[in-house]
């Protein structure tokens, strides 16, 4: 079956190999008007990326209280020593972990879902079953985060009214009073608030599967499942990578739920809510920065398990985002 | 309201551009209520005469949230800070970093004279009036004079926690309390272990490396056992471990309600519900108050101290204005009027005696009284760590062991101040 073989993405046109050889003239134009109108970014981003990140990891090495600044003392890597002997890390890292996976999960499979609703929608409807689904993306995660966590409490919420009928769920139910039913609670935000970002990345990669594949497996007899398994997912495993890939980078930050709705209690805590408690509520600018730099690096590490590991071709959807 | 809002915005940046001619304006953070300190603020502009604008900013809900904003804009030397209404648990930590402008010395008998003992002490760092009492807090233990009777309850007599949980047990009612993972928590904490005869921090004013605690005494396990037993009866309601003020303040207004330790601002708030029609005039005629209740039998009551003092930002340029300001903003009658229309209680005791605040407030003698006995939390420049140490290791209530979460909570205080620990 030729037509179930996954597509080798075209072939680029080696450009650079032979611009070295010989640049024209007209080449060179190009670049240094390339570099003429990406170059103002360029340098903003350094400000506003390099500068911070390369200024929390010089502040990492020192013992520095914000309310006592002359105390401030230079102790090498003893901050990373104390974060990462230290079993709250571990714990925040383990929760971190459990809530991006789960999240970034569900969120493929409702997103892909979506994703196929929007494609497969007759055309008057698309513009409107876009935006509908897109709504969720477009408020704040803040506003959110609260409106999930006034449906659940026990004073202003409606859920356990209306699902009393399950088992386990009564009035009474607290769900901010448990670990797991307080991480159910915030998955469920982030996945409704997400997963629209996750659909749309998908619906990129759908319209990139040729039709022509398809009905060559429709003519070779191949079921609907056979045909998403081997025609479809195949195809847009690009577009698959880079969304998880940004799903996942995005879901290991997560902060503001966990903010909003338990403040950390119930052991909710994650690794971006330990480097606000350590350098916001405490002051301790040295603790707080150790912290964001783990938590920088465990982002790097991320990306490059996918991009080198999985290897994730992010040109496809250059521009997303 | 919103044109209110936007129509103070503009005119605050007006102010803003326009502060080297006309009066200076004086900022002053404010925590948020129902808009009394607004009220004294425009009252005191007009009494100043063209000297000095009071403008109010808004801080967050929460006192953690509070103290974070300011600590952030002192530490860079913010000159907008011209007051605050700050926590008194805060005022060690922000005097200690030189964010505080202490009140000229001849005014400092001014501030203090006939103010209650707590509030000038929670105001004092290092024998130094850093800030000046504005209004003091104090929890009181309310009930339903129903369930008391039904669970034949003398209220007359101090009434022990034991009593009270044995009571709302037998009537199947709740005890309201603060036990959210949040300051609140540290309030019921500190008020446990000084009600019996022990203190969280021995040493509060020592250097970090060499704080010690006062949990692993029997003090400490006392404390851990009344918690876990209020849990584990389950008259502290469904939602324990997320209650706060207002969260104890429904269950008890609710069919459940039988006791709550609370601020008296209940009192006022209730009120206001019956006019609004939003809760029966019954309950009112039903509701009971009396002092805080007792850890230990034998040993007088510890209630919790709070409430608000004022402090004049170290890096001003306006801090005489400021501090003609706060004489204005805290003067007898400030304090009663605000007391009559927020519901918090004044620092100065002659303000109990002013018959509208005797008609309004019937349990006004009972306040001071508290007042009197209230133990402060512990004043130490890393009070910060110490009370979110305590919320870490005591959270949830129903988890709290006797033997085991004192000792951790001392291990978690000592070693995060020697900063060999994350909190």
């Amino acid at each position: 079956m030729t037509a179930t073989a996954p597509a080798t993405a075209p072939e680029q046109p080696r450009l650079d190999q032979k611009a070295k050889a010989a640049m024209s003239d007209r080449a060179k134009a190009e670049r240094k008007l390339g570099w003429m109108l990406a170059g103002p970014a360029f340098v903003v981003m350094m400000a506003v990326t390099a500068y911070p990140i390369l200024n929390a990891l010089y502040l990492s090495l020192f013992n520095y209280r914000l309310t006592d600044p002359a105390a401030r003392q230079f102790i090498w890597f003893r901050n990373y020593v104390v974060i990462l002997t230290d079993a709250v890390w571990w714990h925040a890292v383990w929760i971190t972990v459990v809530i991006t996976v789960v999240t970034v999960v569900v969120e493929l499979v409702f997103g892909f879902a979506l994703a196929m609703v929007m494609h497969r929608a007759l055309t008057f409807m698309r513009p409107v079953l876009r935006t509908a689904i897109l709504v969720p993306y477009a408020i704040i995660t803040v506003v959110s985060a609260f409106a999930w966590q006034f449906a659940f409490a026990l004073d202003s919420g409606f859920v356990n009214t209306w699902f009393s009928w399950l088992p386990g769920i009564n009035q009474d139910t607290a769900w901010f009073s448990g670990t797991w039913t307080s991480l159910f609670v915030i998955c469920l935000s982030e996945i409704w608030k997400t997963t629209p970002f996750m659909s749309l990345l998908l619906l990129a990669g759908l319209a990139q599967v040729p039709e022509v594949l398809q009905e060559a497996a429709k003519v070779d007899g191949a079921t609907w499942w056979q045909r998403l398994y081997k025609v479809t997912i195949p195809n847009m495993k690009a577009a698959i990578m880079v969304a998880v890939l940004f799903r996942t980078l995005d879901a290991f930050r997560i902060f503001d739920n966990v903010f909003i709705m338990t403040n950390g209690a119930q052991g909710t805590e994650t690794v971006s809510f330990l480097a606000y408690r350590q350098t916001i509520t405490r002051t301790e600018i040295g603790l707080g920065s150790a912290i964001s730099v783990l938590l920088f690096l465990c982002v790097v590490l991320i990306s490059f398990v996918f991009i080198k590991g999985f290897r994730t071709d992010l040109s496809q959807v250059r521009g997303d985002k | 309201m919103v044109l209110a809002a936007s129509l103070a915005l503009g005119a605050s940046m007006l102010a803003a551009c326009g502060s080297d001619s006309g009066p200076p304006v004086l900022t002053w953070y404010i925590n948020p209520d129902n808009g009394g300190q607004a009220q004294l603020a425009k009252k005191c502009t007009d009494a100043a005469g063209g000297k000095y604008t009071i403008n109010t900013s808004i801080l967050p809900n929460d006192a953690t949230a509070q103290r974070e904003q300011l600590v952030r804009r002192l530490a860079a030397s913010d000159s907008s800070i011209t007051m605050m209404s700050l926590d008194p648990p805060f005022i060690p930590e922000f005097s200690e970093a030189g964010f505080l402008k202490p009140p000229p010395q001849q005014d400092a008998a001014e501030f203090t004279d006939g103010v209650v003992q707590s509030a000038v002490k929670s105001a004092t760092w290092k024998d130094q009036l850093v800030a000046v009492p504005f209004w003091a807090n104090t929890q009181l233990l309310w009930y339903r004079k129903s369930v008391a009777k039904k669970a034949g309850l003398n209220m007359d007599q101090p009434v022990t926690w034991d009593q009270l949980i044995k009571a709302a047990k037998q009537t199947n009612t709740t005890v309201g309390v603060q036990a959210n993972r949040y300051e609140g928590y540290t309030v019921w904490i500190n008020a446990l272990i000084s009600g019996a005869g022990g203190k969280v921090i021995d040493n509060p004013e020592a250097p970090a490396d060499e704080v010690k605690t006062g949990l692993e005494t029997p003090a400490g396990k006392e404390t851990a056992t009344i918690i876990r037993e209020l849990a584990d009866s389950g008259v502290g309601g469904p939602g324990l471990s997320t209650m706060d003020e207002e969260g104890a303040r429904l269950q008890f207004q609710s069919d459940s309600g039988g006791f709550m330790i609370n601020w008296p601002y209940v009192w006022q708030a209730a009120q206001s519900e019956v006019k609004g029609g939003t809760l029966d005039k019954s309950y009112l005629t039903d509701l009971g108050w009396t002092e805080y209740p007792r850890t230990d039998q034998d040993k007088p009551a510890a209630p919790p101290f709070g409430g608000i003092e004022l402090a004049v930002g170290a890096f001003t340029d306006h801090a005489s204005q400021a501090f003609d300001a706060v004489k204005c903003i805290t003067s007898k009658q400030s304090q009663t009027e605000y007391m009559l229309s927020s519901g918090n209680p004044a620092a100065l005791k002659s303000v109990y005696d002013d018959p509208q605040v005797k008609k309004a407030f019937p349990m006004a003698p009972l306040i001071v009284q508290s007042l009197d006995k209230a133990v402060p939390r512990p004043q130490t420049p890393y009070y910060g760590e110490v009370s979110g140490s305590l919320q870490r290791t005591f959270h949830p209530a129903s988890s709290v062991s006797p033997d085991r979460t004192p000792v951790e909570a001392n291990d978690l205080i000592v070693g995060v101040l020697r900063k060999e620990q994350l909190l």
